[in-house]
């Protein structure tokens, strides 16, 4: 057997049972590998449930910097005998299953390409704890010094981030740190180290920091302003607003009276969260909510109000695999449409896509200066892979200098000066209208606000030029939004191709991957990362730019390419589809499998052909 | 269409505290049925809001959908109005009364808006005490799409359409005591006299106070074989007793008769003299409140009045701690943590 041989380029996969605390021994493991100094991306693939179903967490190490599921897994540490049977099955051949031999391997699992290592955790942890309910977490910590020695780890940074993570609960330091030796001794004794795969410190890692796309849309709104955050719990938001109200109550608290800077409702419902938030945003206060795909359909009756009175509302929307209940804890990108379109009658939503943490914590902030300049709902389309896993970043920076755009807000001097009021009067051709706040000035400026059709001074109206006239502004107005919304991000390879790709998301690190495989093969394709709707001109341009565009997306109907057909009316023989919509986050070489597959298919010869066994595989 | 009113008014008309007239708390002309009860309550907020010489900018009224949610466009026009979606104006306010605690705010419903597809937002909003007068102009059908049964219609009760109603009706009044309500009254369209003083001993709670107004629709409902008509109403309506409305530093002038009357002083320093009437109702206790509905509501008469008052209430503010200085005044100094606490953060996540 010709085992994996490498350093710090691997995919490690465990495979444990959930509500045993092993998603904080496995994002241990990751982390200590960040300190190392090696790029690291760790997805949580877990049930929707509470304790006793199958949980997985996959790490991808990669000192080139490659932070998508790059696919295959290389180790398999399995502890759960429910998912054994598929654990082994997924590892490559030539890689390593390590698994709980205190009771022994099926036989007709075993595998003769593969490396067996077992250790007998559970024996470990009886011979060493009483209670149960420390057997159960601490054989985790067991498994994570294990793999330390396996991999060939610096044991001190394990060490020293146990002792990080447990800073203000002493007594937690010792008897973890004792779980990770004990596992560590075990493999030192018992199994030839390292094995095939092992990490080397390195530097590769820079100032990025390690963060949950959720958290730094919490943060985000913390900066930006936001006072009043409403919300509903659902997966795979929740966390959004945990996060605001954690920094909330460190940083919005007045020294001098204790009362709160902020305002949290835990809804009745989405109806009501959404309604709540663009209450207070009519009211002159920086409002958001947090959903999911099933509290997006909730709003939508609420977000078409926004759009038609122009009521800035903020809407972060953590993606889920749909439709209905779908999969709750699965990943994808399919609410494009639904959010795009939200609500009945003639509606266009604002999108922003963001795709890493960094641009998370960006766009949150930046999405209540846009929602008050536009005056219309701005909506965050992150994912759960995004939202709920840590993942690597830019470090998050603010210029001191900032100050918040709060739009066109009349005051009552300018209305004593006689300024000519009209809540829906285009004054300055941008077909942005002035508003007021209610309690601004005793005898003018106050207006109704209606989702029926009304004039230019908000007064009702069933004219149909009235309603017209405006329904036409409300369109100049997405023109202006153009304007504003984050543009395109083009790479260019430096050849001369036809061939362009779209992603958006967290779709990004995989389709770059797959991109620098598709080179090693002579197929060179400019990118291009698209990060708002409306699709500005550059977007336009790019796909008039290529002869063939790929777009890539994490559902099943192309809802982006769907959009640009629909926006720019290119043709469906232009624009082709990479999907994948099993739930978990797209990988590199599915990417490429499929582009290869297109372009074989459509007889395009690539520019020049080199051995097709490269490294990257062809197994998925 | 809204059409507005003439401007023109008499020079001697009464003037407030604050130098304004009745007509400067009026909204456009109401295109409402000829004799809709709506447009009396409307009258009763114009002449409370007046004669407590509130500032009308002060004021924000907040509607959901119907013939009721209409009616804000046709009182107090130089406030701020918000016509939102179908049974949603619980949440529009509450997020509205978040960002700024200094206003007034006034939400006006209807018993489809409130009772049938609002019901989940209007529990909400009581159980969180959100300080804020709801009114219900409650007539027991859909008027805007065309005499509908709603679920406050009385079981048995027919409106103009002829069937009458298979369903027993929902009591907001004890509905809103069952999720915490800290005031509760209901009303008659039709008596002035009772619904002026309550409606300012509403803005004056502090906290949810809930006004059931019984408003007949005289298009759909108002026929004989109703329960929700004038004159059904008028021949069944028991009063708890009469309430004075007293505000605050006004000196006292009604004469009432000593031992039969309660006085509640409100939070804002102003007071109530109940004048009891019906002896079995303690306003204080919320079981008596429901007792005595429910006894009402077997003898078949509607029970009008001051039902419930707690006058220690704490609201939504109170209880979230949050600032004092209203939510939407303030800025990034108070807002925006800064870049060298971002740096912080950013150190111990790596």
């Amino acid at each position: 057997m010709k085992r994996i041989e490498a350093v710090n380029d691997f995919v490690i996969k465990f495979a444990n049972v959930n509500g045993t605390g092993s998603a904080s021994a496995n994002n241990l493991f990751a982390k200590a590998i960040f300190r190392m100094g090696i790029p690291v991306s760790p997805k949580n693939i877990f049930p929707s449930n509470i304790q006793g179903l199958p949980t997985w967490y996959e790490v991808r190490v990669n000192d080139r910097g490659y932070l998508g599921r790059r696919g295959g897994i290389d180790i398999a540490l399995s502890v759960n005998p429910q998912s054994m049977a598929q654990d082994i099955q997924e590892v490559e051949p030539g890689g390593y299953f390590v698994y709980d031999n205190t009771k022994p391997l099926d036989l007709r699992l075993l595998r003769d390409d593969v490396e067996i290592i077992g250790i007998p955790l559970t024996r470990i942890c009886n011979e060493e704890y009483k209670d149960p309910r420390q057997r159960q977490l601490f054989k985790n910590v067991i498994y994570v010094g294990a793999l330390a020695a396996l991999l060939d780890m610096d044991f001190k940074v394990l060490t020293s981030l146990v002792e990080d993570q447990f800073k203000g609960k002493e007594k937690l330091v010792l008897p973890n740190i004792h779980a990770l030796e004990l596992g560590h001794q075990w493999v030192r004794s018992n199994i030839d180290c390292p094995i095939g795969i092992r990490v080397e410190a390195t530097d590769k890692v820079g100032d990025e920091i390690l963060l949950d796309g959720n958290t730094a849309l919490g943060l985000g709104a913390i900066y930006g302003g936001a006072t009043v955050a409403a919300w509903y719990p659902i997966t795979p938001s929740t966390s959004v607003v945990d996060a605001f109200e954690k920094y909330a109550k460190r940083m919005r608290i007045d020294p001098g009276t204790g009362r709160k800077n902020y305002a949290i409702v835990q809804a009745e419902d989405e109806l009501a969260a959404i309604g709540m938030a663009i209450g207070a945003a009519w009211n002159g206060a920086r409002a958001f909510t947090a959903t999911s795909g099933p509290g997006v359909s909730l709003m939508s009756e609420f977000l078409g109000l926004a759009y038609f009175a122009e009521i800035p509302t903020v809407l972060f929307n953590v993606q889920r695999a749909g439709p209905s209940t779908g999969m709750p804890t699965r990943t994808q990108q399919s609410d494009v449409l639904s959010c795009a379109y939200a609500s009945h009658g003639d509606t266009k939503q604002v999108l922003l896509f963001p795709s890493t943490p960094g641009e998370c914590f960006d766009f949150a902030a930046q999405s209540f200066d846009l929602a008050e300049r536009l005056q219309t709902p701005i909506i965050i389309m992150s994912d759960l892979d995004l939202g709920m896993n840590d993942n690597m970043s830019k470090p998050l920076s603010w210029d001191d200098e900032r100050t918040y755009d709060r739009g066109k807000v009349v005051t009552a001097e300018q209305l004593d000066e006689g300024f000519d009021f009209g809540r829906y009067l285009d004054v300055d051709g941008d077909a942005i209208c002035y508003r007021t706040y209610p309690g601004t000035h005793p005898n003018k400026g106050a207006f109704f606000t209606r989702g029926t059709s009304r004039d230019e001074y908000a007064v009702y109206t069933e004219r149909g030029e009235a309603y017209e006239e405006n329904m036409l502004r409300l369109l100049r107005k997405w023109e202006t939004i153009n304007e504003y919304v984050p543009a395109p991000e083009i790479i260019s390879c430096g050849k001369d191709t036809h061939l362009g790709v779209i992603y958006f998301g967290t779709s990004e690190e995989s389709s770059k991957e797959a991109l620098d495989y598709l080179i090693e093969e002579g197929i060179h394709m400019n990118a291009m990362r698209v990060r708002a709707f409306p699709f500005n001109s550059e977007v336009k341009s790019f796909i008039e730019d290529h002869e063939q565009v790929f777009v890539i997306e994490q559902n099943r109907d192309a809802q982006l390419r769907t959009l640009l057909m629909a926006e720019f009316e290119f043709g469906p023989d232009k624009l082709k589809s990479v999907l994948c919509f099993d739930g978990t986050p797209i990988s590199a070489r599915n990417i490429r499998k499929q582009i290869k597959k297109h372009l074989n298919g459509d007889n395009v010869t690539p520019l020049h052909r080199r051995s097709v066994a490269n490294a990257a595989g062809e197994n998925q | 269409m809204s059409y507005q009113l003439p401007k023109f008014r008499h020079p001697d008309l009464p003037v407030n505290d604050l130098g304004y007239t009745k007509a400067d708390y009026e909204g456009a002309i109401s295109t409402l049925c000829a004799g809709c009860g709506h447009d009396s309550i409307s009258g009763a907020i114009v002449r409370s809001c007046h004669e407590l010489s509130i500032e009308p900018h002060k004021i924000a009224k907040l509607s959901g959908i119907g013939c009721s949610s209409k009616s804000p466009t046709y009182f107090l026009g130089q406030s701020h109005g918000f016509n939102s979606v179908h049974g949603r104006m619980p949440s529009v306010v509450t997020g509205a009364a978040l960002a700024n605690r200094d206003l007034l705010y006034l939400g006006v419903s209807g018993d489809g808006d409130t009772a049938s597809i609002g019901m989940g937002q209007f529990a909400h909003a009581v159980r969180r005490n959100l300080n804020m007068v709801y009114i219900v102009m409650n007539n027991g059908c859909y008027g805007l799409t065309k005499g509908q049964d709603s679920a406050t219609a009385d079981e048995g009760s027919a409106s103009k359409k002829g069937d009458p109603s298979l369903w027993g009706a929902i009591d907001l009044c004890a509905t809103a005591l069952q999720m915490g309500a800290t005031f509760v009254a209901r009303s008659f369209s039709g008596d002035k006299e009772q619904l002026v003083p309550l409606i300012k001993a509403a803005i004056s709670h502090r906290g949810f106070a809930l006004l059931d107004v019984v408003s007949p629709c005289v298009t759909f409902n108002n026929n004989p074989e109703s329960t929700k008509s004038y004159e059904f109403v008028r021949e069944h309506a028991e009063a708890t007793g009469t309430v004075d409305f007293v505000p605050l530093r006004k000196e006292i002038t009604t004469d009432y008769k000593p031992g039969t009357a309660q006085e509640v002083t409100m939070h804002d320093g102003s007071s109530l003299h109940l004048y009891k009437v019906d002896e079995s109702l303690n306003p204080f206790d919320r079981r008596s409140a429901l007792n005595t509905i429910e006894d009402h509501r077997e003898a078949g008469s509607i029970l009008t009045g001051l039902i419930y008052i707690d006058e220690d209430s704490r609201d939504l503010h109170d209880l979230m701690e949050t600032s004092q200085r209203p939510l939407n005044e303030l800025d990034e100094s108070d807002l925006c943590p800064g870049n060298k606490m971002l740096q912080n953060i950013n150190a111990s996540l790596r």
